[in-house]
């Protein structure tokens, strides 16, 4: 392993962040879509885009807007789904946390699934790297992701505008999550925290202000964590 | 019809309140343990949140007004179908969606 340069690092990134696109094109041209079907201009959407990045997220603070829920509830519910946020942002402290507070701000903004993903790994494989190093990966990561994110955002939302409403658009959302969740369900602890929820946003639905949704996702949540606890006890915990 | 300042208000709060959790912990706690009943919760917030929020739109979606839909229920079938088989996001999206519109087409 001959030392490597923080610009090898970048491309590096930039390697393993380009075959994300290929997802990424269609999602985020499905959200400009769906965004222009509820009546957001196209700068509106890109604006969500640029604001949030994060696809399941600004997926559902526009289903929760489009179904007149109040704007509290869909604040709260998009923020919980983005939770895991906060989560690759702990992972990411060890490896980050040393370097100048005004990198890791700018940095924060970049935590996606995408180069927390590959920064866990590739820094894994590569204790010697400097901070310099690691930074220039993660933005390389970053560096083919968001720049498309941006864009289709853009060309959903305009070509969106020129699509019929007898396309029935409506179940676009419900089928994306439903695609999206799948291979999230990693183990059985995982199973239950989701099967927990569905039943329990069922059973929950007539409450007002959409917040069963809410109230079933904690539901799940506490499930999860506990069937995993058991796991462990049980030595049955991948 | 979504207001517009409504939207710019979630818009803008989601969009704070996303950069804050992720600026949370390699900004703020930069070098503290997290306890680890509160990971082991997080880690679950995405396959909670997100079926909650499906289970009822496929069950009784607004578009038929709160009807059960045999056609959006197969689709909805086919994607977890798919989705389980090959576990490839995209294979699933295009496998519901084909199977949404087959339906629709031999219902209509």
């Amino acid at each position: 392993m001959q030392r490597q340069t923080p610009k090898s690092a970048f491309w590096q990134g930039f390697g393993d962040g380009a075959p994300f696109i290929l997802v990424l094109i269609p999602f985020s041209t499905l959200f400009g879509v769906v965004a222009a079907e509820a009546g957001l201009s196209v700068l509106e959407a890109l604006t969500f885009s640029m604001a949030v990045l994060a696809g399941a997220a600004q997926f559902t603070a526009l289903q929760l807007l489009t179904e007149g829920a109040p704007t509290l509830i869909a604040i709260a519910t998009a923020l919980a789904v983005n939770l895991r946020m906060a989560m690759y942002s702990a992972a990411l402290t060890p490896l980050l946390g040393s370097a100048p507070l005004w990198q890791r701000a700018i940095a924060s903004y970049f935590i996606v699934d995408q180069t927390y993903a590959c920064s866990v790994v590739k820094f894994e494989d590569n204790p010697d790297w400097t901070m310099t190093h690691k930074l220039a990966y993660f933005f390389g990561v970053a560096a083919p992701v968001v720049p498309f994110w941006y864009g289709c955002t853009m060309l959903g939302a305009w070509a969106g505008t020129a699509i019929p409403d007898s396309l029935a658009l409506d179940f676009a959302i419900p089928i994306t999550f439903l695609a999206i969740i799948m291979p999230m369900l990693r183990t059985f602890a995982h199973v239950a925290a989701a099967g927990v929820a569905i039943v329990a946003s069922l059973i929950f639905a007539g409450l007002p202000f959409s917040m069963g949704i809410l109230v079933a996702g904690f539901l799940g949540m506490i499930t999860g964590a506990y069937v995993e606890t058991r796991m462990i006890r049980a030595g049955t915990w991948r | 019809m979504i207001e517009t300042s409504t939207l710019w208000l979630v818009i803008v709060a989601v969009g704070l309140g996303s950069y804050l959790m992720r600026f949370l912990f390699i900004g703020l706690i930069a070098d503290r343990e997290l306890p680890a009943w509160l990971l082991r919760h997080l880690r679950y917030t995405g396959v909670a949140v997100l079926p909650a929020l499906v289970a009822p739109l496929v069950l009784w979606p607004p578009a038929t007004d709160g009807q059960f839909d045999p056609v959006r229920m197969t689709a909805a079938c086919v994607t977890v179908g798919v989705g389980y088989l090959t576990r490839n996001v995209l294979l699933s999206i295009l496998a519901g969606g084909v199977s949404f519109y087959v339906g629709l087409g031999l219902v209509g």
